[in-house]
């Protein structure tokens, strides 16, 4: 088996942009959190980026809405990070792995829509001709899950293959952990791997709203919202990680940040308990002594807890980071994002290991470990 | 016979397969009606019509499902496939002995979950999401949340078949069923898994889905006869038809599944697959980037395109797909493109759109395995501009060991597939 390093990191969020930001951001400092616009309900809003600098076509801008835009931005990031912008080639052959949900809506077109149901005669065929009529053709083409990934291979030339993942949380450990695999067993050479996320919409957070899962006070760590009935707070970010193998990086002159020694994932049936189990499980699948962990913990009541429990024995000593307090819940981007800050403290010098935790708010539990390069 | 592959990688046989589609519930149904020429294409009844350019689907319709909606719906036809290729294969109907890869459609909630919020936030005058936030904090509609997220159809099927380890749930558009067999396979060629449970599923045949497609003029607006509407390859094609279906194949290591004395079914011997980035919805002119899929499959598969049988096109009938699809086959197979069979069971059931690279996969293994290739219907008035056999209107009987099956989708997505009877050289 090959190893597998992570050659280059693009990162935007409510931190800022770019991994020094972000660890300088987690180094000390209080999380760039949005109150007002979407109250009670606070999120951690994307940073103000000059889109123009990764999408340098208008026309590709308007083809996209925030969460592709970010996701967009954060894979040109990640290709300059590892030297590969600028090589055709390379890009034309590079494989690319995303870790997606969907697209936003026109919130004023679906509000007009509800009111006007109400009163119409046939709702069904109002229904008909208010979607015919309002809808934006290209709006579905920036919902589509698959199309972040589309726009990346226009905007970026990545045009190996693509393959988007869904299932929130899980989605972009597994994105992570088959991409490592391909590498790992010499059926691909280098990918472009991650997901975007944009907490800034009242679709999504009506979904967690539904299901009790969102922190309405004022922005409190991840760790200390369990005893005040716990939630979570939704964060805007895109993270893309350039993973290769040793030998791939070693030839193109790339130098590894930090490399993947394993990924684990798994599903349990949730119960008390279970999360606490499953990471125990993960962790000796993992082996390993991390002197750091990037949990990518939710802030929600129960595997919030369970998840601290288990890294005192995971992790003895090791100093945890919840990117949650740095950055929000990213969902899909949730795990890439803490693979990249790993990647960064490793990079950094002083430490030799990191565990990278992704305990999905509803389901999945996925845990990756990182060394030295 | 040699159970690893010239490139010394497991094989990777076919031990159990499941189809439910317009057509009908299983693949000896919905074979019966493909090689009679029968299209499953109807007037959608499921919804109003009235307002819309295209009135016409291949729903299914005998599936009922509470709440009616994509997610459901969906997650229904993924078990009832899931359950014939399962129950074929032999393998136990719970506690699956591997991994689960499933193509979903990317769902979202609907219109009739967004009325029930707007009524209960008690909105007398103009309805926002923030009215609908205020409903969502009553706590009544929390199992919404579980049913519209993205990973919940993977969850349940999982829980159903007790699949192995983190599920994968994936979108490549069009090409989705394909990716997902591609997925089983590179995890048994990898030696992660012995059996992999890899499906297809759509049933998202809603006002939204419809108009969203027609608003990008994808769909054909030739309604007055329903059936006659899908016409790949046909010069008066004018674009898809929508359809629901679900499709399962149980991927197993040949050995393993020789060593338990299971049935095999066929093989899947190569994948191949290239990304597009010429065009959100259109294909590079040159057609490289699925010439380079069909390309790789083949040399994946050890074959060359002389042993291709038969070609289970995507043939979407939408103008720009089959005349990119034609000059791509035509790329790689050369003169023998104008007589080497190839045939679109969208011209029946319409685009399974997620599911339809999983259904076309159990066609092409039917096909195979029955010697019977189905026809193309609809087709009469060719295009001079493809000048293919398309099988036309009616079934063909032939030996065919060797099946090239396409997928193409928005977002520059190509994956192709080729199945045998036997691995060559066997």
């Amino acid at each position: 088996m090959r190893d597998v390093v992570i050659t280059g990191v693009g990162l935007v969020s409510s931190a800022g942009e770019g991994l020094e930001a972000h660890l300088t951001a987690l180094a000390g400092g209080s999380p760039n959190t949005d109150a007002a616009s979407f109250e009670p309900f606070p999120v951690h809003p994307a940073v103000t980026l000059e889109w123009d600098r990764q999408i340098p076509k208008k026309s590709d801008q308007r083809q996209m809405e925030p969460w592709q835009k970010l996701g967009c931005y954060a894979a040109g990031l990640a290709l300059d990070a590892a030297g590969a912008k600028e090589d055709a080639d390379l890009k034309g052959r590079m494989q690319l792995i995303v870790s997606a949900g969907g697209g936003e809506r026109d919130y004023a077109v679906d509000g007009q829509i509800l009111t006007g149901l109400r009163k119409a005669d046939n709702p069904g065929v109002f229904l008909n001709e208010r979607l015919m009529g309002d809808l934006r053709p290209t709006l579905f083409l920036a919902q589509l899950s698959n199309l972040l990934a589309g726009n990346i291979s226009i905007v970026h030339g990545v045009t190996g293959a693509s393959r988007t993942f869904m299932g929130e949380e899980s989605s972009g450990i597994d994105a992570i952990r088959i991409a490592r695999e391909r590498i790992a067993s010499g059926q691909d050479d280098i990918f472009l791997v991650g997901g975007s996320y944009n907490a800034e919409r009242p679709d999504v957070l009506l979904i967690y709203e539904m299901g009790g899962f969102l922190w309405k006070k004022p922005y409190t760590s991840v760790w200390e919202r369990p005893a005040e009935g716990g939630g979570m707070i939704l964060g805007s970010g895109g993270c893309f990680l350039v993973l290769e193998s040793r030998e791939h990086a070693a030839a193109r002159g790339a130098k590894p940040l930090a490399a993947i020694a394993g990924v684990a994932s798994d599903r349990s049936r949730r119960q008390p308990g279970s999360v606490e189990g499953a990471l125990h499980g993960l962790s000796r699948q993992l082996g390993g002594k991390p002197d750091v962990v990037l949990s990518g913990a939710t802030g929600i009541k129960g595997i919030t807890d369970e998840e601290r429990a288990a890294l005192k024995d995971i992790a003895p000593g090791a100093a945890i980071h919840a990117t949650g307090d740095l950055v929000g819940h990213t969902m899909e981007a949730q795990a890439p994002i803490g693979v990249a800050l790993a990647a960064g403290l490793i990079a950094g010098g002083g430490l030799s290991e990191a565990l990278v935790t992704s305990i999905g708010h509803w389901r999945g539990e996925g845990a990756i470990r990182l060394t030295k390069a | 016979m040699a159970l690893r592959d010239k490139q010394g990688r497991p094989l990777v046989a076919v031990t159990g397969m499941g189809v439910v589609t317009s057509l009908g519930q299983g693949k000896d149904d919905t074979w019966a009606a493909l090689t009679a020429g029968r299209s499953g294409i109807h007037r959608i009844e499921r919804f109003p019509t009235e307002g819309l350019r295209t009135t016409i689907a291949g729903t299914i319709d005998s599936v009922d499902v509470e709440p009616f909606c994509a997610p459901m719906l969906s997650e229904r036809l993924a078990m009832l496939a899931a359950e014939e290729a399962v129950g074929q294969s032999g393998l136990a109907p719970s506690g699956f002995p591997g991994a689960l890869f499933i193509a979903v459609p990317p769902v979202e909630m609907e219109w009739p979950q967004r009325e029930a919020l707007a009524e209960a936030s008690g909105q007398g005058d103009e309805v926002t999401y923030k009215d609908l936030l205020k409903a969502a904090a009553t706590g009544r509609f929390k199992p919404w949340h579980d049913l519209f997220i993205f990973g919940t159809v993977a969850d349940r099927v999982a829980d159903r078949f007790g699949t192995r380890g983190s599920p994968i749930s994936l979108s490549t558009a069009c090409s989705s069923g394909a990716t997902a067999i591609q997925l089983g396979v590179e995890a048994i060629r990898r030696g992660e898994t012995d059996a992999a449970l890899c499906i297809g599923t759509d049933g998202s045949v809603n006002p939204e889905s419809l108009i969203r497609f027609s608003l990008l003029s994808a769909l054909s607006t030739q309604n007055e006869n329903p059936e006659a509407a899908s016409k790949p390859f046909s010069k008066n094609r004018d674009g898809f038809v929508m359809g629901e279906g679900g499709a399962a194949l149980v991927l197993e290591n040949a050995e393993s599944a020789k060593a338990r004395g299971a049935k095999i079914l066929g093989y899947v011997l190569g994948c191949g697959e290239k990304g597009d980035g010429f065009h959100r919805t259109r294909s590079s002119p040159n057609g490289m980037p699925a010439i380079t899929a069909i390309r790789q499959a083949l040399e994946d598969a050890g074959v060359s395109p002389e042993d291709i049988d038969y070609i289970n096109a995507h043939g979407t009938s939408t103008p720009e797909n089959d005349k990119m699809e034609a000059m791509s086959c035509t790329a790689v197979f050369g003169e023998r493109m104008a007589n080497l069979p190839i045939s679109s069971n969208k011209s029946m059931i319409g685009h399974t759109l997620t599911a339809a690279g999983a259904v076309e996969a159990v066609m092409s293994l039917m096909t195979i395995g029955t010697g019977r290739i189905a026809p193309t219907i609809n087709y009469q008035v060719p295009d001079p501009a493809i000048p293919l056999d398309v099988v036309p209107n009616v079934a063909r009987d032939a030996s065919v060991n060797y099946v090239l099956s396409n997928s193409f989708g928005f977002g520059g997505q190509n994956t192709c597939l080729v199945f045998g009877a036997e691995p060559k050289g066997a």
